[in-house]
């Protein structure tokens, strides 16, 4: 593990956890499950690949097989054939204790240790790897700090019951980071949390994950959570199958089939734009010509700059950075000319 | 016995000089108790605890063993709540009279014991099994998702998450048990039950009855207590009062 360095002059939640830590590739290859008795299968024939630090979002109906697949990965369940591998080697013929062990794991519904105070939860894996207590301890006082737990006054010593839904599952994230594992499970992790504290999760996630850069399988139904989380999206259908395997932006410009299209919705154009702010579009200059004097923030969505357009009767609008400086201006046009761009 | 025996009719023998008090057999004679406390009532207290403590820990064993077994294996559950419950039903006095005629045990404290031990298993049992399958599943899920073998699952999380019902029927057992062995008077010597069946037998000795009676009650309170508050100190997580 890394010292840990305080940067108390940080405004983010999560000040530095001392730069990207290690990661996995996992390789999902022709894995399927069948239970006996059952007509037809929970997973056939699937492969994938998820790049190490990259967020590979398994996303599909109720029934397709998502969360089986992934908990295969860490052999709550096994296999009935095929191999799944991690950083090159089967997770197979490993004790299957010792495997979870190296893969942290978030279910929807938390399952913290009501028993135990909020310390002692993060320090589970710690303790089982028989880590010193010091280590673990100070382990303990990072984890909080990541996931914007510290300043809550005697966060450590409270018991789970005492906890709001949004703090529970922040411990249940820095519990699954503590022994720094390599890949991190999430099965629907704010499947349960109401929208706005959810959108607050998800950021916070985000935020965390340029951080740590582990490599995450994250399991929802909802495809705008998949759009926003992912790096690349698994799109699977009723049996396991894989429809779609693509980053989000691919995966809306081209849908792969009738079912695809379908999933992601006939918004699918809206939700591209939402995939790119204005700061990284090609504005209209201003070049001394008149500026709109309507302003939109540069971190804004195209989607929401469009938005605001047709809102405010279709005109342009001024696109500011922080310190409010133009940047340039944003059209109608020139957010249509984003979908029509096959690259973009 | 002759419980509906006019005091005066039958002479009881108090050993030595009687108090006037205790030769009218008022309600509470302070002299007698001041005497007998440390010949008959202490003992008898002493005892009665130990009768107690004896078979609810031979129980709680037993039992302990018998849930976790059901708890693995489902099958396991029905037999069992069976048995206990048709050892709970048998009439006390008739167990005892049953296990005083095996010649092996006899008149003796095994024959109390075995009795005791056989009413506290199904309310321990039952507890137990209740208390185990009570763990939310999203905490054992977790639990193992996070690399917990089976064993550190059950010593670790299921078997304190368990606590409050295992000790809820501890409780109950404890307070049976304490009120039961008073009924091994019949059999041994020993216990609340003796000065019980002795002042009965002395033409209902109301300050004995009611000493040794009072001490049963008082026990059984206590321990309650006790019990209650080793739960608590057990379970600081289950505080209604947060």
């Amino acid at each position: 593990m890394r010292p840990y360095t305080a940067q108390p002059e940080g405004p983010s939640p999560f000040p530095s956890a001392g730069g990207p830590q290690a990661a996995a590739e996992l390789e999902l290859r022709n894995v399927s499950k069948r239970y006996p008795g059952a007509a037809s299968a929970a997973i056939e024939d699937l492969s994938l690949t998820v790049p190490a630090g990259e967020i590979c979002v398994l996303v599909g109906p109720s029934g397709c097989g998502k969360t089986t697949a992934m908990r295969l990965i860490n052999r709550m369940i096994d296999p009935s054939g095929g191999d799944i591998l991690l950083e090159g080697r089967s997770v197979l013929n490993r004790d299957p204790s010792e495997l979870r062990r190296e893969i942290g794991y978030v279910i929807q519904q938390v399952g913290l240790f009501p028993h135990l105070t909020v310390a002692d939860n993060i320090a589970t894996v710690p303790k089982l790897l028989g880590w010193k207590r010091a280590r673990t301890a100070s382990r303990v006082d990072e984890l909080l700090e990541l996931v914007g737990l510290r300043e809550v006054q005697g966060i450590a010593g409270r018991y789970p019951a005492q906890l709001s839904g949004g703090q529970r599952q922040r411990v249940g994230v820095a519990r699954a980071l503590a022994a720094d594992p390599p890949l991190m499970l999430m099965d629907e992790p704010f499947g349960a949390i109401d929208p706005i504290n959810r959108e607050r999760l998800q950021d916070e996630f985000l935020r965390l994950q340029e951080q740590v850069r582990k490599t995450v399988v994250f399991v929802t139904h909802d495809i705008d959570e998949a759009i926003k989380m992912g790096d690349r999206i698994a799109i699977l259908r009723e049996g396991g199958h894989l429809a779609q395997y693509d980053t989000p932006q691919d995966l809306l410009t081209h849908p792969a089939d009738e079912f695809v299209a379908q999933f992601v919705g006939a918004d699918r154009g809206l939700k591209r734009l939402g995939l790119t702010r204005l700061d990284e579009m090609q504005l209209e200059q201003v070049n001394g010509g008149p500026v709109p004097k309507d302003r939109i923030a540069a971190s804004t969505t195209a989607r929401d700059a469009l938005s605001r357009m047709l809102t405010a009767g279709g005109g342009a609008l001024a696109v500011v950075d922080d310190d409010d400086r133009v940047q340039g201006i944003v059209t109608v046009d020139l957010v249509t000319e984003l979908l029509r761009d096959p690259s973009a | 016995m002759m419980l509906a025996a006019a005091p005066q009719v039958v002479i009881p023998n108090f050993g030595g000089n009687p108090h006037s008090c205790v030769r009218e057999n008022h309600t509470i004679c302070w002299g007698w108790l001041r005497d007998n406390w440390s010949g008959t009532l202490w003992p008898a207290l002493r005892d009665h605890v130990e009768l107690t403590l004896i078979a609810i820990g031979i129980g709680f064993a037993i039992a302990l063993a018998l849930a976790l077994l059901a708890h693995r294996h489902d099958r396991v559950e029905h037999p069992v709540s069976i048995v206990t419950g048709i050892i709970y039903t048998i009439p006390s006095l008739a167990l005892f009279q049953v296990l005083v005629g095996i010649r092996a045990f006899g008149l003796s404290r095994t024959s109390v014991e075995i009795a005791l031990v056989g009413y506290t298993l199904l309310i321990l049992f039952r507890n137990t099994l209740l208390g185990l399958r009570g763990v939310p599943s999203e905490v054992v899920e977790a639990a193992r998702g996070m690399g917990l073998t089976r064993r550190q699952i059950l010593w670790k999380v299921e078997m304190p998450l368990a606590l409050p019902a295992i000790v809820a029927g501890l409780r109950i057992a404890t307070v049976t048990i304490i009120s039961l062995a008073t009924i091994a008077a019949f059999i041994i010597d020993q216990g609340l039950g003796a000065p019980i069946r002795d002042a009965l037998n002395n033409g209902l000795f109301k300050t004995e009855l009611y000493a040794a009676a009072a001490l049963a009650v008082a026990l059984a309170i206590l321990a309650d207590l006790v019990l209650l508050a080793l739960q608590h100190a057990l379970t600081p997580w289950d505080r209604r009062d947060r």
